[in-house]
């Protein structure tokens, strides 16, 4: 993978920010939970039935959402809580909505200049597929697929400027 | 180093026990920790408890981290225990507010074992 520079700035365009989306995904996942992303050799389709999302709002306005299966979601929260997957309980939407919140911030924190402009919401997490997103958002989303233990993770930003 | 009591203070369950998992790791000895899902909380618990050491996040409901830190000053139970805010929030308004009302140090999540180890021990080491 080609590493972003080191940080964006607001005026880049949307484009641009998928890589660094990816690291911030990427430094979350191998700092709590030790584990590395990979990237899917070929378009993934999978089991999304669990959503966590939070809020930006400020000079960088919009949602961050991840989405991935129950199962996955299960498994992230044993591997930061160091206990077995059937051992999560209702820990599993507290372990999920905080890592879309670590992911957010992160993100955010690599905007030049943007640490003081924008302000997270707490993370709020769905479950289940039957449902249809409609962010109020005029640029495309910025996202990002890839697989957490071989199982499909799609990290989505939608803006709002 | 002795045995210490320490507060650890989030809206996050999960959060609290990765904090604590944390600390334990970077070799410090927990006699006993306190939990607390937001500032009033926290200060509900030390009410009754002495801390030598106080783990804080920011954006928290009911009483939010600068709030509890503000508060700190005239709690007999947190004198002399260094505060250090662990929080997604990567604000320099906040980090400096903080600062500025008693905190003595700063991590920004994600974070490992090997940086609350070196934002904490050095205050632990000092206090002694």
């Amino acid at each position: 993978m080609t590493m972003p520079s080191q940080s964006l700035t607001l005026t880049d365009s949307h484009a641009s920010w998928g890589p660094m989306l990816e690291v911030a995904v990427r430094e979350v996942f191998e700092l709590m939970l030790s584990c590395k992303l990979t990237v899917p050799e070929n378009p993934t389709t999978g089991i999304l039935d669990i959503t966590a999302m939070v809020g930006l709002a400020g000079q960088l306005c919009g949602v961050m959402s991840i989405q991935c299966s129950r199962q996955s979601a299960g498994l992230m929260a044993s591997k930061m809580l160091g206990v077995e997957p059937e051992k999560t309980g209702p820990e599993l939407c507290d372990a999920f909505g905080e890592i879309c919140n670590m992911v957010a911030g992160n993100f955010k924190n690599k905007i030049a200049g943007l640490s003081d402009g924008c302000l997270l919401s707490v993370p709020t997490v769905i479950t289940g597929s039957d449902y249809n997103l409609h962010p109020v958002s005029d640029s495309a989303a910025v996202e990002v697929r890839l697989l957490f233990e071989n199982k499909p993770i799609v990290i989505s930003l939608q803006l709002h400027r | 180093m002795d045995s210490i009591q320490a507060l650890i203070v989030d809206d996050s369950s999960v959060m609290r026990k990765i904090v604590e998992r944390s600390l334990r790791q970077a070799g410090i000895e927990l006699s006993k920790v306190f939990e607390a899902g937001n500032g009033a909380e926290g200060l509900a618990v030390l009410a009754e408890n002495r801390v030598e050491l106080i783990l804080c996040d920011i954006n928290m409901p009911v009483m939010d981290g600068l709030e509890f830190v503000k508060a700190l000053a005239g709690v007999e139970n947190a004198k002399g225990a260094p505060v250090v805010m662990i929080t997604t929030e990567g604000s320099e308004a906040h980090v400096v507010q903080a600062l500025s009302l008693g905190a003595r140090g700063y991590i920004r999540k994600p974070f490992t074992a090997d940086q609350v180890r070196e934002h904490v021990i050095p205050l632990l080491a000092v206090k002694a």
